[in-house]
């Protein structure tokens, strides 16, 4: 199980005396900011993945850059690992604690600084919900564009650390395009500003470096977001497929016409029949899968775009197009799209989300060998993703009290993985590597890129005390990964001393 | 499982490098020397990629192209012209030559930039041969992917610094099927607090630039949605071809020999710097022809929340981008060192020393 980290493969770091950490932690900290109590701990144990858990030996909980330096600068004198935490909602174990490492959860920075509706941007704390900040900027007709579907929890710095997309980023990008500056402190408590106001700024793009390094470079304490204004008008429409590839085909034509959606979205039968169980979204249970597309502009605009899609649809075969008659039905659309997961809670009694991306052209071909990987494994899977960038997550529903299955899981998960890889893609399009898929690395990644990254992360953080275990393999874990992945014959890192 | 093996046309520049690395001589990235102008003057031999070109793969409906850094963007820009996509980025082109290697590392974007993005927004994946003298490919063909750091995009406007791009996938869009251009005979301050409105609301904007005299407006998008906020936005027909020589440096005021950058955010005043200015950007790029010292038009700058870069007529040994604070410095010393740790690439060409 990966929720057990191996001093061998990945880091070890000499014990430290706790008392001796508290007595130090507690001057920098408010005075309800430390937690050492086993019961307050246990809170912490994991993130949304919550098949992997793992208990941290403190809990910081400061208010302040200030004392986030604080925090930082003691742990590093102490050689303490420290894995910082949002709102603890991402699917990839990025916030799972090391072993007795101070867990720095930054939910106390929970205020929106300022909106700047000229400008168009929002200043907020890491803290802040994601749908706090769009509804900040509502009243001046402008919104926060990704929108992951834990928005209404999930918090900004997380955002930030995982580079979130969500449905719309197709047209509208991911956090990476929407931020415009960050204050970070450093494991040695140097407070930078990253980023800025004007569109660039001089020297390397440690905005982008930043965004999507899962908390292994440094600490975010201040988001300045992009906002943009609001669309006028969005309509929807449902396309039903007696064939999955025909769906896939019918994306591909769609991007191939010109046409950016706001959101393109595919979920196959099973995904639909959960779905419609549980919020009666009026979706054809029938159809081997669906497509959703949304629209968004002005209201002529719109009208043309949505009905050229709907022949394209109907040119690569729907056997149905529904295009929202109202609002409310728009909304209806989508309320069954955002209940996927937890209708999945109903299938069975566990789920675990993937999340990979394939390019276009491949959804149909994917989605064919993930049905037989799925039988091979004997476990069944649904698949709900982003067609309109080709990010897949397909759904698998085990049992985690019927032995074996969760093992079976996490390695119908890899192998799926694993093909994403395969045919063009990637392991992880917006959930990132964090703990879950750092043996995918290995696939994906050459020893050389490994060092590469190792010696990123090492130019912020050089004693690996941020976050470690997470987003980037050691060399000797993808040996022995590799060994149990031999490919034609050659045995990948054979140089590499095996202990 | 994948290994960096260095295939055989790409291992002549591989053992350039690491001969450059064992001599402990810098050498000096060149594609078309289209851009040899743009940052501080560098010593070392060439290490030429002009070669090293061709399209590798493009997929219209993957909305993604792969080239060697070697192509000429005009050659991807045709190409994509053919399928109706485009770079939307509006990449500069300062010569027939341009290549799309040099367009990421000068990391220089176009009119279309507040509005859709940078150049380091549409990188997607590169292949970059690091100081060590191997291939490392970072990113990928796919617009969401968040395995490993971002590197390729680390490499947009790196002036080549990390290492040599070998190729680039970048993602492109579909072009418009409408434009116009509209103007508005008005000083700056009147033409940037109407931008300041129209850029709250929901248009199809794509370029705002005051040459001046007067402001020009584009719209792109559907038929119909250009015609409805060319109808709100009012203003004097204007021909399209201005947004191609703004884009190149073709307009007259380019050919200044000095020439500064602004950068700065788009509703800021930059105060006491006498000259003639280009505003592009809706005001968060400003170009600059004056013979205000150095120190005076940096400072002014920093004060509007912004920075400056002289763009052209760079003297030897002068600095080109600003200074970055000591922190933020040593941090950019440290990435370079990990991906260059003989310094090979470019040096001096960013910062002196660096």
């Amino acid at each position: 199980m990966l929720s057990e980290f191996d001093e061998r493969l990945d880091y070890r770091f000499p014990s430290y005396n706790r008392d001796a950490l508290i007595a130090r932690l507690k001057p920098v900290l408010p005075e309800d900011g430390l937690l050492s109590a086993p019961e307050a701990l246990r809170v912490y144990e994991c993130d949304g993945l919550a098949a992997y858990r793992s208990m941290p030996g403190l809990v910081a909980l400061p208010r302040t850059t200030e004392e986030v330096r604080g925090v930082l600068m003691t742990c590093r004198d102490m050689g303490v690992p420290v894995v910082a935490r949002g709102a603890g909602t991402g699917l990839s174990g990025g916030a799972l604690p090391f072993p007795g490492c101070v867990l720095l959860s930054l939910s106390r920075f929970d205020k929106i600084l300022a909106v700047d509706a000229v400008a168009r941007t929002a200043r907020v704390q890491p803290g802040v919900r994601n749908i706090a900040v769009t509804e900040a900027a509502a009243p001046f007709g402008l919104f926060y564009a990704p929108d992951p579907s834990s928005q209404a929890a999930c918090s900004i710095g997380g955002n930030v650390a995982e580079n979130a997309g969500g449905v719309h980023c197709l047209k509208y990008g991911l956090t990476v395009n929407n931020i415009a500056a960050l204050e970070v402190v450093t494991i040695d408590g140097e407070v930078l500003t990253i980023g800025g106001e004007a569109l660039d700024t001089p020297g390397f793009d440690l905005l982008a470096l930043m965004t999507g390094s899962e908390g292994l470079l440094a600490v975010v304490t201040e988001v300045t977001v992009r906002l943009l204004p609001q669309p006028v008008h969005a309509r929807a429409l449902l396309a039903a497929f007696g064939e999955a590839r025909h769906g896939g085909e019918a994306v591909a034509a769609i991007i191939a016409a010109g046409v950016i959606p706001a959101g393109l979205e595919m979920m196959d039968q099973l995904a639909v029949i959960a779905a419609e169980r549980y919020c009666k979204a009026g979706y054809p249970t029938n159809a081997k899968a669906i497509l959703l597309a949304e629209l968004d502009g002005e209201e002529e605009d719109v009208a043309d775009e949505l009905e050229r899609v709907a022949e394209i649809c109907r040119a690569a075969g729907a056997t149905e197009v529904r295009l929202a008659r109202d609002e409310a039905e728009r909304l209806r659309f989508w309320a069954g799209r955002k209940a996927a997961f937890p209708a999945m809670g109903r299938m069975a009694p566990d789920y675990y989300c993937i999340d990979g991306t394939i390019p276009r052209a491949r959804i149909a071909d994917v989605l064919d060998e993930i049905a037989r990987l799925s039988a091979q494994h004997r476990l069944p899977v649904a698949n709900v993703f982003h067609a309109g960038d080709g990010n897949l997550h397909p759904l698998i529903l085990y049992d985690s009290r019927r032995k074996g299955q969760l093992d079976r899981a996490e390695a119908l998960g890899g192998a799926i993985l694993e093909l994403c890889v395969e045919v063009g893609g990637t392991i992880t399009g917006e959930h990132g590597v964090g703990r879950e898929k750092i043996n995918q690395m290995c696939v994906q990644f050459s020893e050389a890129e490994l060092l590469a990254f190792a010696a990123i992360k090492a130019a912020f953080d050089p004693t690996g005390l941020l976050n470690p275990g997470k987003a980037v393999p050691t060399l000797t874990r993808c040996a022995e990964f590799g060994a149990m992945h031999v490919h034609g014959g050659a045995l990948p890192f054979a140089h590499l001393d095996r202990l | 499982m994948p290994t960096s093996t260095v295939s055989k046309e790409v291992e002549p520049l591989a053992a350039e490098v690491r001969e450059a690395a064992r001599r402990h001589y810098s050498l000096k990235i060149r594609g078309a020397g289209s851009k040899a102008f743009l940052g501080r003057r560098s010593m070392g031999r060439v290490l030429d990629l002009s070669t090293h070109a061709g399209v590798i793969d493009y997929q219209p409906t993957e909305l993604v192209i792969s080239a060697r850094a070697g192509t000429p963007i005009r050659e991807v820009e045709a190409l994509l012209a053919a399928h109706d996509q485009m770079l939307a980025f509006e990449p500069p082109d300062f010569g027939a030559g341009g290549t799309v290697g040099g367009m990421v590392a000068a990391g220089l974007s176009g009119p279309r930039r507040p509005f859709v993005g940078a150049v380091r927004d549409f990188v997607l994946g590169v292949t970059v041969l690091d100081g060590r003298g191997q291939a490392l490919r970072f990113g990928g063909t796919v617009f969401k992917n968040v395995a490993g750091f971002d590197a390729f995009r680390l490499m947009a406007g790196a002036m080549g610094s990390l290492g040599a791009l070998l190729d680039v996938s970048l993602r492109v869009a579909p072009r418009p099927r409408a434009e116009r251009s509209l103007s508005f005979a008005e000083a700056w301050p009147a033409s940037q607090a109407r931008l300041g409105e129209l850029m709250g609301k929901p248009l199809p904007l794509s370029g705002a630039f005051h040459d001046g005299q007067r402001l020009y407006v584009r719209l792109s998008g559907t038929e119909r949605a250009v015609a409805h906020a060319a109808v709100r936005i009012g203003g004097d027909e204007a021909a399209l071809e201005v947004w191609d020589e703004l884009r190149h440096h073709r307009l007259p005021f380019f050919a200044a020999h000095r020439l500064w950058r602004l950068s700065a955010p788009r509703m800021s005043q930059i105060g006491g710097l006498p000259g003639s200015w280009v505003m592009d950007w809706a005001g968060a790029q400003r170009w600059l022809v004056t013979r205000a010292p150095a120190q005076t038009i940096r400072s002014a700058a920093r004060e509007a929340g912004g920075h400056a870069m002289l763009y052209h007529g760079v003297v030897d040994g002068e600095d080109v981008f600003d200074p970055l604070p000591a922190p933020l410095f040593a941090l950019h010393r440290r990435l370079k060192a990990a991906l260059d740790p003989a310094g090979v690439f470019n040096r001096g060409r960013m910062y002196e020393g660096f």
